[in-house]
This record gives C-alpha cells, sequence and structure tokens, in this order.
C-alpha cells in the first residue's frame, strides 16, 4: 500500500499521539475549561484557514467573506440538531453541503468574470447571511440561537483531521495542479487545456462546504450562536491566518491558526490590544517575510528519507 | 486540409489587426508564418486558440469549426502553442509544468484523489514517467525538480514547447520559438522542430523573425503584412519576391 509510507506513517503516530495526550488529559480532568475551549477553537480556525488557503492560497482566488460560510454551516448544523433532532454528524454534514451549495451559486456566475468580482461578492455573502439570520426569529434572530453542546475532542480532532487531509490529497493531485496553475498564469493554464472557471468554482465550493463543517463544530461546541459572531471581523481574522503562514501553504495556514488563536485567547481581556497586535504582527511579516511564515512551502518530512509525493505547491 | 482559415478578421477598434485571412495547412506539414512587427502574426495566433474571437470569418480544424471556442476546448480539440513572451508556471517545478499540461489525460477524479484509490496511484504513477521521458527528449531531464524560472531562457523556451507537446496536439503553434537563443541553440532547435514533427505525426506553424530558422525547416510560408497575406509559397519563391523584399526581408537579405 502506497499511503503506508514511512512519512505517512509517522505522521500518523504523531496524530494519535496529539489526540490521545489531550484525550487522556481531558479525561483525567487535567484541562481547565480555558483550555479546552481554546482548543476546540484552534480546531476550528485549523479548518477555517485550510480551506480560505484553497480559495485564497492555492488557486490564487480573492475571498474576504468565508466567515459567512461558516455562518451557514452553523446555523443549519443547530437547526438540524435542535429544531430536527438530528444526530451530530448528520447537522455538521447538512451544514457543510448547504455552504457548499451557496458557495457553488455565488462562485459560479462570479467567478466566470475577469477581475477581483469574488472579493466584492463574498464581501456581500457575509453581509446578507448574518442580516439574514439577524433577521429570522426561528433561529433566535439578535438573541442568537441556544444550541446544546454535543461536540466533544474527539469530533473535533477527527474532523480536523479530515478536512486537512481532505485539502492536502485534492491539493497534491492533477486537480490541485490544475488550480495552482490557474494561480500561476491563468492564460497558459487554459493554454494547457485547465478549464480555468471549473477549478475556480471547484476550490471556491470545496472551500466553502469546510468552512460549513468548522461552523457545525463551532455551533454545536459553543453553546450559543449569534449573527455577529460571523462578522467581517472574523472573516478578516481567518484571512490574516492565512496570509501569516504563508498564502498557498497549507501547513502555514494551520500555524497561522493556531498562533492566531492562542494569542486571541490571551489578550481576550484586553480587545483593543488584540486588534492592536493583530495589526501589529501582520505589519512586521510582511516587512520581513512579505510571503508569509513559510512562503508557498510546506513543513514536510524529507528527513525521513523516503521520498513522498512530488509536491504541486 | 487540417486546419483552413477563411476569410479570417480581426478588429481591435478601429485597427485591422488580421484581415480577410485565407490559410491552408494539410496533415504533417511545417509551415511557417512570417512579416514585420505588428503585422498580426500572433494574432492569428490568439485567434485560433481563442484567447481571442473572430470579427469574421472560419476556422476549421479537422473538419470542424473552432470558432469560439474556449482556449482549453481548443486545446481538448488537438491545438496546442508556446507564447511570444514565455508564459511558463514561473514558481513551479519543470515537472510540474508538464504535469499540468498532462491534465486533459489523467484518468481519475477530484474525488478519487481526496479517497488516494488506486487509479490516483496508477494515473500519477503514468503522468511522472510520460512527463520524464518528454523532458529526456528536450534534454531537461536532469532539471525536473528545478523551479522553472530558474531556467537559463533557451531551456525556458524548449520547455514550453515540451509543456505544449504534453497536451499531445495534432497541431502546433509556436510564437517566436528562437527569439533570445544564440546561434547554436537555434540550430539545436531547428532539429528539433524537425525531429517532432517526423516522430509525432505533428503539424507545425512557427511564427519566426531569425530567418535562417524560417528558410531552414519550412516547406511553406506564408507572409503577412498590415494583417494581410501578401505572398506564400516555398522558402525559395518567398525570399525572391519583390514584395516581401520590400515589406519585410529588406534588401540585405537576398
Ligand atoms: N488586445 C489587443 N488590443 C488592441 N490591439 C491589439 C491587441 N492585440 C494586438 N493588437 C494590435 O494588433 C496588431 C498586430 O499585433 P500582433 O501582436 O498580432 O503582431 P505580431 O505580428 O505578432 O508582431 P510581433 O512580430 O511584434 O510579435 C498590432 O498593431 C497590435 O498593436
Ligand atoms: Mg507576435
Amino acid at each position: 500500500m502506497k499511503v503506508l509510507n514511512k512519512k505517512n506513517l509517522v505522521i500518523l503516530l504523531a496524530v494519535l499521539v496529539v489526540y490521545g495526550g489531550v484525550q487522556a488529559a481531558i479525561a483525567a480532568r487535567l484541562i481547565p475549561p480555558f483550555y479546552s475551549v481554546n482548543l476546540m477553537l484552534i480546531c476550528v480556525y485549523v479548518i477555517l484557514a485550510t480551506s480560505l488557503n484553497l480559495i485564497n492560497g492555492v488557486t490564487g482566488q480573492f475571498s474576504i467573506g468565508h466567515a459567512g460560510f461558516m455562518a451557514i454551516g452553523a446555523y443549519l448544523s443547530a437547526i438540524v440538531s435542535v429544531k430536527l433532532h438530528g444526530p451530530l454528524g448528520a447537522a455538521i454534514l447538512a451544514g457543510g453541503i448547504v455552504s457548499a451549495a451557496v458557495g457553488f451559486l455565488v462562485g459560479l456566475p462570479t467567478l466566470r468574470l475577469k477581475g477581483d468580482y469574488l472579493a466584492i461578492t463574498t464581501l456581500g455573502v457575509g453581509q446578507i447571511v448574518q442580516v439574514v439570520f439577524f433577521n429570522t426569529n426561528y433561529v433566535g434572530g439578535a438573541a442568537g440561537f441556544t444550541v446544546p453542546r454535543t461536540v466533544n475532542w474527539t469530533w473535533a480532532f477527527w474532523l480536523t483531521v479530515i478536512s486537512v487531509v481532505i485539502i492536502h490529497n485534492f491539493t497534491n493531485s492533477t486537480h490541485g495542479r490544475a488550480c495552482i496553475s490557474v494561480r500561476e498564469n491563468e492564460i497558459a493554464a487554459e493554454a494547457m487545456g485547465i478549464n480555468s472557471t471549473k477549478y475556480k468554482v471547484m476550490a471556491f465550493t470545496l472551500g466553502s462546504f469546510l468552512g460549513g463543517l468548522a461552523g457545525g463544530l463551532y455551533a454545536n461546541y459553543m453553546y450559543l450562536i449569534q449573527p455577529t459572531t460571523f462578522s467581517f471581523l472574523t472573516s478578516f481574522n481567518i484571512l490574516v491566518m492565512v496570509v501569516l503562514g504563508g498564502l498557498g501553504s497549507m501547513t502555514g495556514s494551520i500555524v497561522g491558526a493556531v498562533v492566531m488563536t492562542v494569542l486571541s485567547a490571551y489578550l481576550s481581556q484586553f480587545p483593543e490590544w488584540r486588534m492592536v497586535l493583530t495589526a501589529l504582527l501582520l505589519i512586521v511579516v510582511m516587512l520581513f517575510r512579505p510571503s508569509g511564515l513559510l512562503g508557498t512551502k510546506e513543513f514536510n518530512l524529507g528527513f525521513l528519507g523516503k521520498k513522498g509525493e512530488s509536491r504541486a505547491a | 486540409m487540417l486546419l483552413k482559415l477563411e476569410h479570417l478578421s480581426k478588429s481591435f477598434g478601429g485597427l485591422k489587426a488580421v484581415a480577410d485571412l485565407n490559410i491552408e495547412i494539410g496533415q504533417g506539414e511545417l509551415v511557417g508564418l512570417i512579416g514585420p512587427n505588428g503585422a498580426g502574426k500572433t494574432t492569428v495566433f490568439n485567434l485560433l486558440t481563442g484567447v481571442y474571437e473572430p470579427s469574421e470569418g472560419k476556422m476549421i480544424f479537422a473538419g470542424k469549426d473552432v470558432g469560439g471556442l474556449r482556449p482549453y476546448q481548443v486545446t481538448h480539440r488537438g491545438i496546442a502553442r508556446t507564447f511570444q513572451n514565455i508564459r511558463l508556471f514561473g514558481d513551479l517545478s519543470v515537472i510540474d509544468n508538464v504535469k499540468i499540461a498532462f491534465h486533459q489525460h489523467a484518468k481519475y477524479s477530484a474525488f478519487s484523489a481526496i479517497l488516494r484509490l488506486p487509479s490516483f496511484f496508477r494515473s500519477e504513477d503514468e503522468m511522472e514517467s510520460k512527463a520524464l521521458a518528454l523532458l529526456e527528449v528536450f534534454h531537461l531531464r536532469g532539471r525536473a525538480g528545478e523551479v522553472a524560472k530558474n531556467l537559463p531562457y533557451g531551456e525556458q523556451r524548449r520547455l514550453e514547447i515540451a509543456r505544449a507537446m504534453a497536451t499531445e496536439p495534432r497541431l502546433l503553434l509556436l510564437d517566436e520559438p528562437a527569439a533570445g537563443m544564440n546561434p547554436q541553440e537555434t540550430r539545436g532547435l531547428m532539429e528539433l522542430i524537425r525531429w517532432l514533427r517526423d516522430n509525432f505525426q505533428l503539424t507545425i506553424l512557427l511564427i519566426e523573425h531569425d530567418m535562417s530558422l524560417v528558410m531552414g525547416v519550412c516547406e511553406r510560408i506564408y507572409v503577412l503584412d498590415y494583417g494581410m497575406i501578401i505572398a506564400s509559397g516555398t522558402p525559395e519563391e518567398i525570399r525572391t519576391d519583390p514584395k516581401v523584399i520590400e515589406a519585410y526581408l529588406g534588401e540585405e537579405a537576398i
């Protein structure tokens, strides 16, 4: 089996150690609530950042409304679990699918056009989604939607792993290379037989799907979701994670998501400082490493000797 | 006839870049398209490959109208091209440049890729070995892992041709393939072009300002001036045509 090479086995081992370690600590009640919330948020933001990176980094498009898709996933999954009493897995999946459908419907007309229409459209979608949930009493309106906590560490962790594996496997395939070629040079990509619109829409839809999953995870953990949670500021934060890590680098997005979430957690008492520090961090990185912490490169385990899959990114 | 352009015209505002062009190219021919700067040569390629829509006229390739198709659809029909101003995927490796051009022949879906089904590994292995074999032909195999933009200019031009060949075309359009090459590289390129035509049952239409190359490899030549064909024929006929000498070659070329 090619999947079970040395590199993948080492990664699998590391993943199991992280999962088991945290799980054991939770069972032994060693993790205070403050930390468990943030562990959960790290999972949510890792999915959000890596999926936005697929759109903005890998495919070179410019979406600035990712929180809108998170909101769709959050509210849809909440409806399925609270109103329809569906199981958690079905709720999260439903959120992802509806989010993907909205992404597809928005992306198809927008991504055919040349130029950065996607930025304007996604900004609009983010706002519209908020307004719609704000004015819908069925989901609690402005006061918010109360959702029982059914997500635990196991759900959050493995859903994150699955999302990251999906993104990695997609990116490192001929379909991912097609997306990258569109980013690199759209005219040349078309001349090489690549339907650029198709791959932009595909990346955007897959990114929206995963953003929706992250929303479902969030909604079924946080007890309460409110439209304001999914504001432009949240979209901006996700974008900062991606840019900090390096547009186009999946591992960079993971690092960006972890760093930013931890930073926000420690500065949550001082929201004004959080904004200042985020801006400062962004400026410093842009000054000294304009392509982000990792550029388009990936952390890899090349030192293990065995040749891995050839890298597209 | 593999390619037939009938009354092809293209205007940009008031400028007629291509005017009432008629060209016929048979299977396996090696044809040149020459003319002074701004004559409309690249515009002909852009029309053929769907970058621009013709203002008037028809383009028949392999018996089918290719007018109105998007560039990627034209490529799927079997027309591939290189660019006058090199358009490689500069930040990607040499081999990835070639693999991207194999994309339409890949035999697995995005779904199979995500699940890493056996079809993924089979098709990826096949693409890898096909890409390496192609790079071998172009003497670029040793460069497979290098970033494309770091290659010397001449090798970048060769890589562009290799990449176009990976789409498995029937008609190859080369836009000034020798631009920026030294005489030795140009001689190598001439042999390569002949070799490609003979080995891949390829038909080639090439634009070139380097007359040694054009006269050396082309069996037939069209001369374009102000968007119109002013002469066509064998290299010998073109070399001695007074209209061509006046418009393009100049007296010293005789
Ligand atoms: N997109 C465009 N918009 C407006 N004018 C254009 C466009 N593309 C080409 N032209 C004009 O059409 C004419 C033909 O250009 P083209 O690039 O086809 O010339 P060419 O024969 O390839 O010249 P060269 O040998 O310099 O490459 C030129 O006058 C050029 O300025
Ligand atoms: Mg030109």
